[in-house]
C-alpha cells in the first residue's frame, strides 16, 4: 500500500469518527509536549531551587513550583517522555512476543498449544500489579526491569487474543493457498495470519498503552518504580499528595491530569486505529 | 395497468431504493414494478448486483439503515405500506409476507432448539399456550417431511444438514400461514438432490395452501421449472417478465438472450475445439483411503489416472469425499493409504506439512471453490499472483512483473486491476486471481475445486471458456471437482461419480450423462434442473 493512500484512508477513518479524531488529536499533542516539551521550557526538571519552592500557578510557572523550587510543568513534560517510552516499550514487547506465541499455537494447535495455554491461565490468575511489583523487586527498580514487569503481565492477553483469531482463520481458503503455492507454516503465520490479526489487535494495543502508562505510574508511586529524582507522574503524585492538604493543589493536579489524559486518549483511539489498519475498510 | 385489481396481492409501482456508500447514493432499484396475484408463484431472476434481493427487502420493508426507498409504492392488497409504521409492519411480517433466505443455517439460532424457534414464530404472532405450541411446532415440522420430527423438535441447527435447517426455515415460514412467501435464493449451497427435493416440497406447500410465492434466483432453469411467472432483473431494473416457457424459449430482451445462452444445459459445449492429444499418465491415484477424527470414513478406496492433457470430472454431493480427494492429490492434506504418483514420482509419501518444500508443489496447483475466501484480505491481486512465484518460481524484481503480468493477461485480468485488494474486485476479477495465480508457476496438473460455484452464470460461462482454452494451450491436466453435472460434462470428457467416499460409476461423460448405470448417477441427473423442459 502506497503511504499516501495509507494516510488518506486514515484521515476518511477520522472524519467519520469523531472521538477517535479527537483522541488522536489530542494523542499528538501529548506526545509532542513530551518529545519536544522539555526542549522548549527554560526549567531543568531536576535543579532545585528551594527560594521559589511550593509557588502557585503563575506566569513564570505555568503550572506552579514544587517543595523544591522545581517547575512542575517542566517536570510533567519531561515525565511524560519516560512514561510513554516504558509504555511504548513494554506494549511493543508483549505484542511481538505475544503475538509470535499465540499465533503458533493458534496455527499449530496439539500438546504446545494446551501447555502454553495452561501457562498463561496460570499468569492471568495472578493479581497483575501484584505480580509487577513482585518482579521488578526482585529485579531491582531500574527502568528496563519496569519495562519487562509490564511486558510480562501484558503478555497472557496477546497470547490469547493472538491465538483465538489465527485459530478462526487458519481454516480459511487462502491459508491453504499460501500452504499450495510453497509457504511454509512459520512464512505462513508471520506473512499471511498475522498481518490480518493487526487490525484487530491495534484496538487492544492502544487499549494496553494507556493501561501500561498507569502501571508503570502506579509501580512508581508506591516506591517500586523510578526513584526521585528522576521527573515521573507517579512519583510526582505520591509527592505531591503530602502537600493536598495545605492547599499545593498543583503539585498533584498537573500530572494527575497529564496522566488522566494519556490514558483516555489511548482508549478512546483504539477503534478508530482499528478501522485505519484495515484495507478491507478502504473502497 | 393502473389501480389495484382486487386480485392482486402485492403491487410494486415504480419503485425506487438507494444505498448510502462512502462514494455517494448508489441507485439498486430504478423503478421496479410488479404484481402478484393470490397462489401465484413468481420468478425473479438475475446476476449478483441486479436488485433482486433489494426488491423482495424492500417489500418486506426490510432493507438496512444504508438503503432508503426514494419514490414509488408498495400496495399489499390495497394498502399502500411504503410509508407505514413499523407496528403495522411486524403485523405484516411473519403473518402474512413470510420470508427464506439463503443459507438456512445462518438465519437460525444457533443455540435454541429448532422447535422452540419454530414456536416462538408461532406464538410472536398467536396466541397459544407452550403446549398447543410445541404441538403446533412438531405439526409444522411433519408438513415439511422432517425424518422423527419428534426428535428433531429438540435439536440444535448444527445437529441438522442443509436441507434439514431449510427445511425448518420453510416450517417457520409457513407456520402462520401467510399468503405470500418469499424465498431468496433458498437452495444456493445445496445439493442438487436437496434442491430438488426441497423446491418439491416448497412449490407443494404453496400449492396446497393457495399461498403465493416470489422465488429469487440465479439459477434460470430452477426458475423456469418451478415458477409460472418470470421476471427479468439487469441493475436494478425489470427487462422482461414472461411465462417460462415463452421467456427461454424466445427471450425478447438481449440481457435475458445473454443470460439463456450462459446458462449451462445438458447439451452445451464450450466453443472451440475440444479435441487433445492424450499423454502418458500423469496422475495416478491408487487405493486411496483417509478417515477423519471424528471417524467418518471420508475416502474409501478410491483409485484413478489422470493422462497429461487430460480434464477429469469428480462429481458428487456433499459428504461424498469430492473435496477431500482434491486436498489429498494436493498434498494439503495426508492420506491414510494409498498411493499418488505424479509423473512417476510417490508424491503421496511426502508428508503434506513438508510437501511445501518439495520439487512438486510447483507441478500440482489448485484453483479453490470461493475465490473471496482464497485471497488473502491484506494482499493485493498483484502479490497474490506473484507469491507462488516467488516461494516456488524464484523469480525476482523486474522478471517477477513482467511474469505476473503475463500471466494475469493470459487469466484475463488487466495490468490496472492488479494493484486492487480482493475487497475492492468483483466475484469474477477474483476467479480469475485464482486462476492466475495457480497457473503461474507453470504446473501440470491442476485441481479445480468448483472454480465457478460462487459465480454468475455469464461469469461462470466465460471463465468455463477460459478454463478450456488454457487446457488446450498449456497442455494442462485437469482434475474437476463439481456438483454441477452440467458444467462438468462440458469441461471433462471423462467423469468419476462418488457417494460416500466411494466411486460408483465412472466412464465418457457423454454416455454416462445420456444412460447412467447405477440409481444414484441416475438421481443426479435427473435432479438437474433444465432450462428446456422435456416435451
Amino acid at each position: 500500500m502506497s503511504a499516501a493512500a495509507a494516510a488518506g484512508h486514515a484521515l476518511h477513518v477520522l472524519r467519520g469518527n469523531r472521538v477517535s479524531a479527537l483522541a488522536a488529536i489530542l494523542g499528538l499533542v501529548l506526545v509532542l509536549a513530551a518529545v519536544i516539551g522539555p526542549l522548549l521550557t527554560r526549567y531543568d526538571p531536576v535543579t532545585s531551587d528551594v527560594a521559589h519552592a511550593l509557588q502557585p500557578p503563575s506566569a513564570a510557572h505555568w503550572a506552579g513550583t514544587d517543595q523544591l523550587g522545581r517547575d512542575v510543568l517542566a517536570r510533567v513534560v519531561a515525565a511524560g517522555r519516560l512514561d510513554y517510552a516504558i509504555a511504548a516499550a513494554a506494549v511493543f514487547l508483549s505484542f511481538i512476543v505475544g503475538a509470535v506465541i499465540g499465533g503458533a499455537c493458534g496455527f499449530r494447535g496439539g500438546a504446545v498449544d494446551r501447555w502454553v495455554g495452561r501457562v498463561v491461565d496460570v499468569l492471568m490468575a495472578f493479581p497483575l500489579f501484584v505480580l509487577a511489583m513482585a518482579m521488578v523487586a526482585a529485579l531491582g527498580n531500574r527502568v528496563e526491569n519496569i519495562v519487562y514487569a509490564t511486558a510480562i503481565i501484558n503478555l497472557p492477553f496477546y497470547i490469547r487474543f493472538a491465538r483465538a483469531e489465527v485459530a478462526v482463520r487458519r481454516q480459511a481458503g487462502w491459508v491453504e493457498a499460501a500452504s499450495a503455492s510453497g509457504n511454509g507454516p512459520g512464512r505462513i503465520v508471520l506473512r499471511f495470519l498475522l498481518p490480518n490479526v493487526l487490525p484487530a489487535m491495534a484496538v487492544q494495543i492502544s487499549l494496553n498503552l494507556g493501561w501500561a502508562i498507569l502501571n508503570a505510574a502506579g509501580l512508581s508511586f508506591i516506591g517500586l518504580g523510578v526513584r526521585p529524582p528522576t521527573p515521573e507522574w507517579g512519583i510526582m503524585v505520591a509527592e505531591g499528595a503530602r502537600f493536598i492538604t495545605v492547599g499545593h493543589w498543583w503539585l498533584v493536579a498537573f500530572p494527575g491530569l497529564a496522566l488522566m489524559l494519556s490514558v483516555l486518549c489511548f482508549n478512546l483511539l483504539g477503534d478508530g486505529l482499528r478501522d485505519m489498519l484495515d484495507p478491507r475498510m478502504r473502497t | 395497468m393502473s389501480g389495484p385489481s382486487a386480485n392482486e396481492l402485492l403491487r410494486v409501482e415504480d419503485l425506487h431504493v438507494s444505498f448510502a456508500t462512502r462514494h455517494g447514493l448508489v441507485r439498486a432499484l430504478r423503478g421496479v414494478d410488479l404484481t402478484i396475484a393470490p397462489g401465484e408463484t413468481l420468478g425473479i431472476v438475475g446476476e449478483s448486483g441486479s436488485g433482486k434481493s433489494v426488491t423482495a427487502l424492500a417489500a418486506l420493508r426490510l432493507l438496512d439503515r444504508a438503503g432508503r426507498i426514494t419514490g414509488g409504492r408498495i400496495l399489499w392488497r390495497g394498502e399502500d405500506i411504503a410509508g407505514a409504521s413499523q407496528r403495522r409492519l411486524r403485523g405484516l411480517r411473519g403473518a402474512e409476507i413470510a420470508m427464506i433466505f439463503q443459507n438456512p443455517r445462518a438465519a437460525l439460532n444457533p443455540i435454541r432448539p429448532v422447535g422452540l424457534q419454530i414456536a416462538d414464530a408461532l406464538r410472536s404472532h398467536r396466541k397459544l399456550s407452550p403446549a398447543e405450541a410445541r404441538a403446533a411446532a412438531l405439526e409444522a415440522l411433519r408438513q415439511v417431511r422432517i425424518r422423527e420430527p419428534e426428535r428433531r423438535l429438540l435439536s440444535y441447527p448444527h445437529e441438522l444438514s442443509g436441507g434439514m435447517c431449510q427445511r425448518v426455515m420453510i416450517a417457520m415460514a409457513m407456520a402462520c400461514e401467510p399468503a405470500l412467501l418469499i424465498a431468496d435464493e433458498p437452495t444456493t449451497g445445496l445439493d442438487v438432490t436437496t434442491q430438488k427435493a426441497v423446491m418439491d416440497l416448497l412449490a407443494q406447500l404453496t400449492r396446497a395452501h393457495g399461498m403465493a410465492q416470489i422465488l429469487i434466483t440465479h439459477d434460470l432453469a430452477l426458475a423456469a421449472q418451478y415458477c409460472q411467472r418470470v421476471m427479468v432483473m439487469e441493475q436494478g431494473k425489470v427487462v422482461e417478465t414472461a411465462p417460462p416457457a415463452k421467456l427461454f424459449s424466445a427471450p425478447g430482451h438481449p440481457y435475458t438472450r445473454r443470460l439463456v445462452a450462459a446458462s449451462p444445459t445438458a447439451t452445451s459445449t464450450l466453443p472451440g475445439s475440444r479435441a487433445t492429444i492424450l499423454g502418458p499418465p500423469l496422475l495416478e491415484v491408487s487405493k486411496l483411503s483417509k478417515r477423519f477424527a471424528d471417524g467418518t470414513l471420508a475416502v474409501d478406496d478410491v483409485s484413478f489416472s489422470i493422462a497429461a492433457g487430460e480434464s477429469l470430472g469428480l462429481v458428487g454431493e456433499s459428504g461424498s469425499g469430492k473435496t477431500t480427494i482434491s486436498r489429498l492429490v494436493c498434498r494439503l492434506m495426508d492420506a491414510d493409504a494409498g498411493d499418488i504418483r505424479l509423473d512417476g514420482a510417490a508424491i503421496g509419501a511426502i508428508p503434506a506439512r513438508e510437501f511445501h518444500r518439495a520439487p512438486q508443489r510447483r507441478l500440482v496447483q489448485i484453483v479453490f471453490q470461493d475465490a473471496g475466501d482464497s485471497l488473502n484480505p491484506r494482499f493485493t491481486a498483484f502479490d497474490a499472483i506473484a507469491d507462488p512465484l516467488r516461494r516456488l518460481g524464484g523469480a525476482r524484481g523486474t522478471r517477477l512483473a513482467e511474469e505476473v503480468e503475463a500471466c494475469a493477461a493470459r487469466a484475463g485480468l488487466g495490468a490496472d486491476l492488479l494493484s486492487r485488494y480482493p475487497h475492492q474486485l468483483s466475484g469474477g476479477q477474483k476467479a480469475r486471481v485464482g486462476i492466475a495465480r495457480a497457473l503461474v508457476v507453470r504446473p501440470k496438473l491442476l485441481v479445480l475445486d468448483e472454480p465457478t460455484a460462487a459465480l454468475d452464470v455469464s461469469v461462470q460461462a466465460v471463465i468455463l471458456e477460459l478454463l478450456d482454452r488454457l487446457r488446450a494451450e498449456e497442455g494442462l491436466a485437469y482434475l474437476f471437482v463439481s456438483h454441477d453435472l452440467n458444467v462438468v460434462r462440458m469441461l471433462c470428457a471423462r467423469l468419476i461419480v462418488l457417494q460416500t467416499g466411494r466411486i460408483v460409476e465412472q466412464g465418457d461423460s457423454q454416455a454416462l450423462f445420456r444412460a447412467p448405470q447405477t440409481p444414484y448417477t441416475a438421481e443426479l441427473v435427473a435432479s438437474i434442473p433444465q432450462l428446456v423442459t422435456a416435451g
